[in-house]
């Protein structure tokens, strides 16, 4: 096999690599929601519009200092 | 201290704020004195032949596009980040007196910095590298500021409270990082006088690299300070400020971050589409032209969702200026993002390349998206910062109408003289003589330079409009209270 043979079924493998890498993102990113303890990631976007010191986080972070 | 309620300090956003308007103003105005050179070359020696050296197009040109980038939008940047960046992470700056000074200390090295780059580029000392003109000694300067702003977001997001970081922060993340390498590589340089031994001015340098090599280089740093300065921060500011302003929660939040993975990966191998028939190799300019083209992808994925954010929302576009700025900057970003990888496409980039259809693709996205995100930014944190209401919802409004024209005349006038310009310089009979000398393209194209400086000089207006209404909200608008400011950013007549 020359460079180029090798370069092109490289480049072939890696894309569909990539491929399978978004994908799966994506389901994680569905599936997480369904879980018991998962996230809905759709949540996150309150963090924009409660954004006063006092709101409540979407998601306290673990031993927070009380002040 | 302890009975009043902890609350957000914007005392660095505003020095940034402050910075973000002078410089935006000082570097379009040296953007219309380029626009009336190019149109009127009388206007090179317009303070007399004795400082025409400060005043021609070639000295004043770095001056325009280094005030505009690293000076109006990383102010804008910067003054955003101090602000979104507590609120989303729900921290005050108040909480930490370390990162108060490391944000006081990267606000005044940054001053320092910009005036550096202002004498020495007025007095022509520059590596001659677009977008990279610093000498070294600047460059050693800037790598401490911009190590203070890392110290900065990585120290807030140490203390949060809130436990995921907001898709904002995630971009904010992104800019650091990747300028931070690209500035790095790029700007490695020999300081001449130390390594020859005492010849020359002693804070001068050439590159590290040679020839192909330091194209490549500077390139794939050139595109991705496009990427990270004008694309990504700004990705950062929409996705925070919309929301808030409208009241409505990004329609999709999984695009958003299926769109930054997208965009990270995308943009940092597209950099070859600047040296299409360039000595670089043939694959890597075909590389860089393939990516373009995908790029179009994670660009429009955070663009629709933001127009989705509004969904059912059009009255608000109506009513409010503010919105007006930024539903217009995401159309505009989808505009240059589709452009863009038209103009990638070899066969165009061969007529397109070199003429002013890149000035025009250069200026829709960042008069268009850019410059108007910060304005609607900065405007949306006037009433916040300073506890005022927006002096005159009529003068924004008129600011947009006059801005948005000012784009429209600035982008398809370049289109014309551009496309214009490409079909001239390779036309040519049947014997393959060139059918017109240089001279006859500048003579055509006379008209065009002209509607660009009307069009410029139009948003420079606009910019002192933006100017004057924030002067004024500092100082007379009406005092509001806390629970004015939750969304819809109040504003007087
Ligand atoms: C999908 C996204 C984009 C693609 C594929 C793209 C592609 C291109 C291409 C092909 C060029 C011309 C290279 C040449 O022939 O010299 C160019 C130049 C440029 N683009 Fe874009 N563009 C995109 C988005 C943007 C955006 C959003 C902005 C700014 C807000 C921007 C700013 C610039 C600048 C400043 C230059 C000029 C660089 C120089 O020659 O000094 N681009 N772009
Ligand atoms: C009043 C508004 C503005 C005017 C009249 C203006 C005018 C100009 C002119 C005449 C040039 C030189 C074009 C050439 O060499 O043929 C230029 C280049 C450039 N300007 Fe502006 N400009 C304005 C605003 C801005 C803003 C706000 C930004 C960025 C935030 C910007 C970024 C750039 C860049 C990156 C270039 C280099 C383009 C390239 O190399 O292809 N400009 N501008």
């Amino acid at each position: 096999m020359d460079l180029y043979t090798f370069s092109a079924y490289a480049y072939f493998f890696l894309i569909v690599f990539l491929v399978v890498v978004l994908y799966s993102y994506i389901y994680h990113l569905y599936k997480n929601r369904k879980s018991a303890d998962g996230i809905d990631y759709e949540e996150y976007a309150k963090m924009a519009l409660n954004d006063d010191l006092g709101d409540t986080p979407v998601k306290l972070k673990e031993n927070d200092k009380e002040k | 201290m302890e009975n009043r309620p902890l609350e957000y300090d914007y005392t660095v956003a505003k020095m940034f704020m402050f910075m973000a308007i002078v410089l935006g103003i000082v570097g379009m105005t040296i953007g219309v004195v380029l626009a009336l050179e190019l149109a009127f070359p009388g206007v090179n020696t317009i303070l007399g032949s004795g400082v025409a050296e400060f005043t021609n197009f070639s000295r004043l040109r770095p001056l325009h596009t280094d005030a505009v980038a690293y000076g109006f939008t990383l102010s804008g940047i910067w003054a955003t980040w101090y602000y979104v960046g507590q609120r989303v992470l729900k921290v005050s700056l108040k909480e930490s007196s370390f990162l108060m000074a490391v944000a006081k200390l990267h606000f005044w090295l940054y001053v320092l910095v910009v005036a550096a780059v202002v004498v020495s580029l007025f007095a022509g000392i520059t590596t001659s590298k677009e977008y990279a003109e610093f000498e070294w000694p600047i460059d050693i300067a800037v790598v401490v500021v911009w190590v203070l702003w890392g110290v900065s977001i990585f120290g807030l997001i140490g203390i949060r409270r809130e436990k995921a970081l907001y898709i904002s922060v995630w971009y904010y993340i992104a800019t650091f990082l990747g300028v931070a390498m690209l500035y790095l590589f790029n700007n490695m340089e020999v300081p001449t006088y130390f390594v020859s031994g005492g010849i020359g001015a002693w804070y001068h340098s050439v590159s590290m690299y040679a020839g192909t090599n330091d194209a490549l280089v500077q390139w794939w740093f050139g595109h991705n300070a496009v990427a990270f300065v004008f694309t990504v921060p700004i990705i950062a500011m929409i996705y925070y400020f919309l929301p808030k302003e409208s009241g409505q929660a990004v329609y999709s939040y999984k695009l958003s971050l299926l769109a930054f993975w997208g965009l990270m990966f995308v943009y940092l191998w597209a950099g070859g589409h600047h040296l299409l028939y360039s000595t670089v190799p043939d694959w890597m300019q075909t590389m860089g032209s393939i990516f373009s083209v995908i790029l179009i992808l994670p660009s429009w994925g955070s663009a629709i969702n933001m127009l989705l954010t509004m969904k059912g929302e059009w009255q608000q576009v109506a009513n409010s200026p503010l919105i007006k700025f930024m539903v217009l900057a995401s159309t505009f970003y989808m505009f240059s993002t589709l452009e863009g990888p038209i103009q990638a496409i070899k066969s165009v980039n061969a007529i397109a390349h070199f003429t002013d259809w890149i000035v025009g693709h250069v200026h829709d996205g960042v008069l268009g998206w850019v410059a108007f995100m910060v304005i609607a930014a900065l405007y949306h944190m006037a009433p916040r910062v300073f506890k005022r209401e927006i002096y005159s919802k009529s003068l924004m409004n008129a600011q947009f109408w006059i801005q948005t024209l000012g784009v429209v005349l600035y982008f398809s006038s370049m289109w014309i003289a551009g496309i214009t310009q490409g079909m001239m310089w390779r036309a040519h009979d049947e014997f393959g003589n060139l059918a017109y000398s240089f001279i006859d393209t500048v003579t055509v194209l006379h008209p065009y330079y002209t509607i660009r400086a009307v069009g410029g000089l139009l948003y420079l207006v606009g910019m002192f409009m933006w100017a004057y209404n924030m002067y004024k909200t500092a100082t007379a608008g009406r005092a509001v209270e806390e629970a004015e400011l939750k969304n819809a950013s109040p504003m007087g007549a």
